[in-house]
């Protein structure tokens, strides 16, 4: 996951957790359409809003820029909290927020110019109860972050036998525990990402060190076994850093920010790392396991697609269809790689030829566009 | 395109006039090239758009993008078919009309660029936002692998040939072929790239593309009283293209039509062969070689760009006054049993080519009635003898049947090849 997709995903996530639910469903909100949205123009003086009541649960708010600056649009909860913003809103134009609200006190923000406290107006959000959310959509969270707490668990063990391989100097051993150890958190990568501070430790390739940065990880032990062909007294320490990482992921993993649009968007994001980094060789370049990580980043996105199916059906059928069909057809593609289904025995990715890396690219391609709109079909 | 002249400007400029006058002599001469910028018909002659940020119409007879004006800049794109699955592929071919018939009149794809929903990614990629249409065309082919799919093997033209392998071809298979092409073309690089990006995206799972090719500097005009534009090698190139104004030639050397076809292809009615060849320039050479042998290779001069002898462009050549291996008098009709094409190329530059060479060359585009009698005898003759090729060599190749026109609104692209009855 990209820093900038990284900092929009979390802060959803948070306006979501902020506002006590945990996605961005309207259905079961009560009230009509129309008293869900809520007109605001601004001007480099003014920030009129069309009501100042209207129900809990989805709101959207269409802003309209009518002054002469560059203004930004936030609602926020009494204690100056975000639930949620809007930034670069430029002259005469408009842009659509919307936001989950429950019962309360709020209130509007505009700020010309992007500065300062804004010029504010108190809204209200009427209703008893917070707006509902499908509860199937519920379910699908509490699942998925389930799956994921067992990947993180199942996760650990292996890495825990490449590290040992290491600590003992046995470069067979390690180098055959290498990818196996890597699979449950390609699976989940956009998880384990969303905590910053993990993945830099455990996932980056030479070509991703800043200036500076120790090189720790999978990647740099990757190397010493494949391509310098000898294990070092720091590799040792790497491979004892490394399972005191995971560790902190598995501990943490339960408590990641989950929604049902982070679900999907975190599928698509697996289908990105599958086209930027593997059909390309540059995930595993020393050790070609690529296609492991590959098979694992597809089943993470198949099996957060597969919690989502349900609502999705109802509210896109064809894109549904869609999804099945291309899975199975990159699924297909990839058991060409692997003599047993059951196994992740795959063929190393140097053996992979270029006609071949074009075929599971326009699969990936075929696959990853329908996948994008899986997020609009959950919310819908 | 013919039916349609872009934005008359009303007026008719002298040199267009001058340009009028003077096809006569270019009629019965073949690749010529001879741009005449004024649109037929008798009192209402007009000039063709000059403004390039104009709209192009999409619908018509014939498809745009071949006897319309040639714009600055090409994206060219060949894909490869990815599905079996005949509905889905004519529905992929609806969806491409659709977005073809926004994007030359300068809208976005689908529901735009932004302002939809937040959660989905939107459907135009926004790239060609705030640019004008830029004449952009888009015209569409089919490939021959693609009347090996879908059951259309008796529907294949008997015009749609393999080309045939030619002396000192070196073609690249990663740069040749393709069940469908797109050919956009605009005066806006990042409007015809837009295009062909937006395309390929509603494209997945159905076609990937094969190959593509950017295009700058059009090495032909289909607008005599313009300026005749230089190809890489430095020579004005096209001087006697077919106009797209030269009704008579286009419909003699052009459009497909009833006397061409039979009940199985009869959906080419309006339509035309397409031949995409990547020619490599060795510039480096070429730059070293004397002024007296450039011209004597090409059979023009490089100044005026006038034939062997005379002292005018337009100035009708003299064939036997060139040196037997002459360019131009290889390439002329009267050397090929009259065969014409319309050219279309562009000037293509890929950065270098990791000696310290520009890889650059002439991406040819060259449309005609039937490739058995247009472009199959020029090249041959072309590869056998033309003293050129000590400069050049062709290392990507494709054939394609272009399909007439979208007629209206509820038309699409390969309607007729696709529908039950013909």
């Amino acid at each position: 996951m990209r820093a900038v997709r990284l900092s929009v995903v979390t802060a959803a996530a948070t306006a979501a957790a902020l506002a006590a639910v945990t996605g961005c469903t309207e259905k079961g909100s009560s009230g009509s359409d129309g008293d869900r949205v809520i007109s605001v123009t601004a001007t480099d003086d003014k920030c009129e809003v069309s009501k100042k009541e209207f129900p809990a649960g989805h709101v959207e708010l269409d802003i309209e820029n009518k002054g002469s600056k560059v203004t930004e649009v936030y609602v926020l909860f009494p204690d100056d909290r975000i639930v949620t913003e809007r930034e670069n809103i430029g002259p005469g134009t408009k842009q659509k927020v919307t936001a989950e609200v429950k019962a309360g006190d709020y209130t509007i923000a505009c700020k010309p110019g992007m500065k300062g406290d804004g010029i504010r107006q108190a809204v209200k959000a009427t209703g008893g109860t917070v707006a509902k959310r499908d509860p199937r959509l519920d379910a699908a969270v509490a699942a998925y972050r389930k799956y994921a707490q067992e990947q993180a668990d199942a996760t650990v063990p292996l890495a825990q036998v490449f590290a040992t391989a290491i600590k003992d100097g046995d470069i067979e051993a390690a180098k055959k525990a290498y990818a196996p150890s890597r699979i449950g958190w390609e699976r989940t990568e956009p998880v384990a990402e969303s905590f910053g501070d993990i993945d830099p430790k455990v996932d980056t390739r030479a070509d991703g060190l800043e200036a500076g940065q120790k090189w720790t990880g999978w990647h740099k032990l990757e190397k010493s076994l494949w391509q310098d062909k000898k294990i070092t007294d720091e590799d040792k320490t790497l491979a004892d850093q490394l399972i005191t990482d995971l560790t902190d992921w598995q501990k943490r993993v339960g408590k990641a920010e989950i929604t049902p649009t982070s679900m999907a968007n975190g599928a698509k994001e697996l289908l990105d790392e599958v086209a930027t980094g593997k059909i390309t060789g540059e995930e595993d370049r020393y050790s070609h396991t690529d296609l492991v990580d590959f098979k694992a980043n597809v089943e993470g996105a198949e099996d957060a697609y597969e919690l989502l199916k349900p609502v999705a059906k109802e509210n896109d059928a064809a894109l549904v269809t869609e999804l099945d069909k291309q899975f199975a057809a990159l699924n297909t593609l990839l058991d060409k790689y692997r003599a047993d289904k059951n196994s992740y025995d795959f063929t190393s990715y140097d053996k992979v030829t270029e006609p071949e890396r074009k075929q599971l690219s326009d699969a990936v391609n075929a696959l990853a566009e329908p996948l994008s709109k899986l997020a609009a079909a959950v919310v819908k | 395109m013919t039916e349609t002249p872009e934005s008359p400007a009303g007026s008719t400029s002298r040199r267009a006039l001058i340009g009028w006058g003077g096809a006569g002599l270019a009629l019965g001469a073949a690749a010529v090239g001879g741009g005449v910028a004024v649109t037929r018909g008798g009192d209402d002659v007009q000039t063709v758009a000059v403004d390039t940020g104009g709209a192009v119409e999409f619908h018509g007879g014939h498809q745009a993008g071949i006897a319309t004006p040639v714009q600055d800049r090409l994206h060219f794109a060949a894909f490869d078919l990815e599905t079996d699955d005949r509905a889905e592929f004519v529905q992929m071919l609806k969806d491409w009309t659709a977005a073809a018939r926004r994007m030359t009149a300068g809208q976005t794809v689908g529901e735009g660029a932004y302002g939809g929903l937040a959660e989905a990614p939107p459907d135009d990629t926004g790239e060609a936002l705030g640019l004008k249409p830029s004449r952009l065309t888009l015209t569409i082919g089919f490939g021959p692998g693609l009347f090996e799919k879908f059951g259309l093997a008796e529907r294949r033209p008997e015009a749609l040939v393999e080309l045939p392998q030619f002396p000192g071809d070196n073609l690249d298979k990663n740069r040749s072929g393709g069940d469908v092409c797109v050919q956009a073309c605009s005066d806006d690089p990042q409007v015809a790239v837009h295009a062909i990006r937006n395309l390929a995206r509603i494209g997945f799972g159905k076609v990937s593309v094969r190959w593509s090719q950017l295009g700058f500097g059009k090495t032909s005009s289909t607008t005599p009283e313009a300026q005749t534009p230089r190809n890489l090698l430095g020579f004005k190139d096209g001087t006697r293209n077919i106009a797209g104004t030269e009704t008579a030639r286009l419909k003699k050397f052009v459009w497909v039509d009833g006397s061409d076809t039979d009940t199985n292809s009869a959906w080419m009615d309006g339509g035309s062969y397409l031949v995409a060849r990547r020619i490599r320039m060795h510039i480096e050479p070429w730059d070293r070689t004397s002024l007296q042998e450039q011209e004597d290779i090409i059979g023009r001069d490089k100044g005026e760009g006038a034939p062997v002898g005379k002292a005018k462009e337009r100035d009708e050549p003299f064939l036997k006054a060139m040196l037997p291996d002459a360019h131009v008098r290889l390439a002329h009709p009267d050397s090929n049993h009259g065969a014409t094409l319309l050219r279309r190329g562009y000037s293509f530059t890929d950065g270098t080519d990791g000696l310290g060479r520009l890889e650059a060359g002439l991406f040819f585009l060259a449309y005609q009635r039937d490739v058995r009698t247009g472009f199959i005898p020029v090249q041959r003759n072309l590869a056998r003898t033309d003293a050129l090729n000590e400069y050049i060599q062709h290392v990507g190749s494709a054939v394609f049947a272009i399909p007439p026109g979208v007629r209206d609104k509820d038309d699409w692209w390969g309607r007729a090849l696709f529908s039950k009855e013909v």
